[in-house]
């Protein structure tokens, strides 16, 4: 096997396991502050996506406006969503909240194909396609581009949990609500705040992805991808969820290459993460970073 | 003392769980400035009063007066907003964060600085806040003399220690009324020591007033400026010390003697 091409698979893979754990990030996110399973994560990316097109292409909006009036829509999208859909089900059974998040998923699925139609519809040019050679390796600037905002994201919420009070008010409600209250943190507020962050980075990564790939239903698998990722990175640990992301980039690229050279079945490429989900929870169920529950008897 | 308005007025304060009551037509007034305690029993509702000053609980009947403020329905939040803080009888603290993030946490409601100023951190002031908002903290912790594990996750700490940050914490609100929720509970008797002159000094040199919940006796007559004894959730006796102390139906509630010796 060529060095040069391995390398160039696991680049490929670096690139979209970055926007996996951009992914990753959102759905941890929720999940550590408002402990809901949010199985509607890839339709932030849809919805997300798809508003922004809608933006540039009928209202022929620049990329800058239609990008940050599909941000403040996502807000509200993310508000809106947690306080008539999750706030009434707060305190009732997890397969309850479950159910809603699924059937959120397949509401805004089908709504967008009734919207929008079910092509794959491409972004008008925003940035010029161009090659960009790395180290020896040939690289199209937007995904260049894309790692750049993914990586950018990271430090973002990095800077959002260590440094502000928002962040650390987030911080201090996963770990306990009612401490958190006591101290003056207004525990609704967090959550619907949470919710608001997660659908405006999730529709970043959606518009990327859109730019790249164009816009279409397949979108709605990065919420999908998102399990493998969180599995291995643990469900509570955002570090986790980026090294996560990350590994099912690399690892769905090798599987692909290793497929097509020496298996020939076809499809690893989609099925090689799920496998390693289904090892993860054997060998390690909380994930490389996740807390482990200890249960004194 | 009297005739001015008191910090904390609870004025008949009930409190039923379906057929339990824990709390049964309880009154009293805290002054600002005094150090409260309130002692009782096992499960006498000295905590169950606690929460419904913190807002934690809900009282079924009567109505909690902050500086004369009804605050009865207010969210626990908005009352550590208005300057009520609290510890927890079981250590409550957020372990996976250093001493540092878990007082700033206290801070939560003076910091004002929000997401979009905290991103012009230079240039809107939030810069200037961080920096005040450090120098108050730093003087939290060396006034409860926890320079030394600042830095350490929470979790990892003695359990002394830990009660320090605790109230480091709740002190780093800036209540005007600060609840202690048993203190001293599992400590030695050094420790014991070192909070009760922390107690004091909150109330003397930061003029915070204080309710709070201790079965150490000794400390409680100590430190108190007035106690009130709560039985199978009902008031028994409120006064001074020495009133307390005297009284009958203490001895033989609490104290658990009736020898007149």
């Amino acid at each position: 096997m060529e060095t040069g091409l391995l390398f160039q698979l696991v680049l490929n893979g670096l690139i979209v396991g970055a926007l996996y754990g951009v992914v990753a990030m959102s759905f941890v996110l929720i999940y550590k502050a408002s402990q809901v399973v949010n199985f509607a994560q890839g339709e932030f990316l849809l919805v997300g996506a798809w508003v922004c097109w809608w933006l540039l292409t009928t209202w022929q909006l620049p990329f800058w406006a239609g990008f940050l009036v599909t941000l403040a829509f996502m807000t509200l999208f993310g508000v809106i969503l947690q306080v008539v859909v999750l706030r009434p089900l707060i305190g009732e059974p997890v397969i309850s909240v479950i159910m809603a998040t699924v059937g959120l998923s397949i509401f805004f699925q089908a709504l967008m194909k009734w919207m929008f139609g079910v092509f794959a519809q491409p972004f008008p040019p925003i940035f010029p396609v161009e090659r960009v050679r790395i180290l020896g390796l040939e690289v199209q600037s937007v995904y260049l581009m894309s790692l750049g905002i993914s990586l950018l994201i990271m430090l973002g919420f990095w800077w959002f949990f260590t440094w502000s009070k928002h962040g650390l008010a987030m911080r201090a409600t996963a770990f306990d609500q009612q401490v958190a209250q006591s101290l003056g943190v207004s525990v609704p507020r967090v959550f619907a705040m949470s919710w608001a962050i997660s659908a405006v980075v999730s529709a970043v990564a959606g518009v990327v992805v859109g730019v790249v790939n164009g816009v279409s239903s397949a979108l709605s698998f990065y919420g999908i991808k998102v399990f493998p990722a969180v599995i291995l990175g643990g469900l509570d640990s955002v570090v986790g969820a980026v090294l996560g992301g990350l590994i099912v980039g690399v690892l769905e690229n090798l599987a692909q290459y290793v497929d097509a050279e020496w298996l020939n079945w076809g499809n690893m490429y989609q099925v090689a993460p799920f496998y390693a989900l289904i090892l993860i929870l054997l060998i390690k169920p909380y994930g490389l970073f996740g807390t482990k529950t200890i249960e004194r008897v | 003392m009297a005739d001015e308005t008191p910090l904390l007025r609870a004025q008949s304060v009930s409190l039923r769980f379906g057929g339990v009551r824990a709390l049964t037509d309880v009154s009293f007034a805290v002054a600002q400035g005094e150090i409260f305690s309130i002692i009782g029993p096992n499960g006498a509702g000295k905590t169950s009063m606690v929460n419904c000053v913190s807002g934690r609980y809900r009282p079924t009947e009567g109505r909690i007066l902050f500086e004369g403020r009804d605050i009865t329905a207010l969210r626990p939040n908005r009352r550590a907003g208005l300057g009520i803080g609290r510890t927890f009888q079981n250590l409550a603290l957020f372990a996976h964060m250093s001493v540092l993030d878990n007082i700033m946490v206290g801070r939560h409601h003076l910091l004002r600085a929000g997401f979009l100023r905290g991103m012009a951190y230079w240039i809107g002031g939030a810069q200037r806040e961080e920096l005040e908002h450090r120098r108050a903290v730093e003087e939290i912790i060396d006034f409860l003399e926890i320079q030394h594990v600042r830095k350490a996750p929470a979790g990892t700490l003695s359990y002394g220690l830990r009660k320090r940050v605790e109230l480091a914490r709740a002190v780093a609100l800036r209540p005007k009324l600060i609840l202690l929720d048993e203190p001293m509970a599992g400590m030695n008797l050094e420790e014991k020591e070192d909070m009760a002159r922390f107690i004091t000094d909150l109330n003397e040199e930061w003029g915070m007033t204080v309710l709070m919940i201790e079965h150490d006796m000794g400390v409680v007559m100590d430190i108190s400026h007035r106690v009130m004894v709560l039985d199978f959730g009902r008031k028994l006796v409120e006064g001074t010390p020495e009133v307390v102390m005297a009284d009958e139906h203490v001895k033989r509630a609490y104290l658990g003697e009736v020898e007149a010796a």
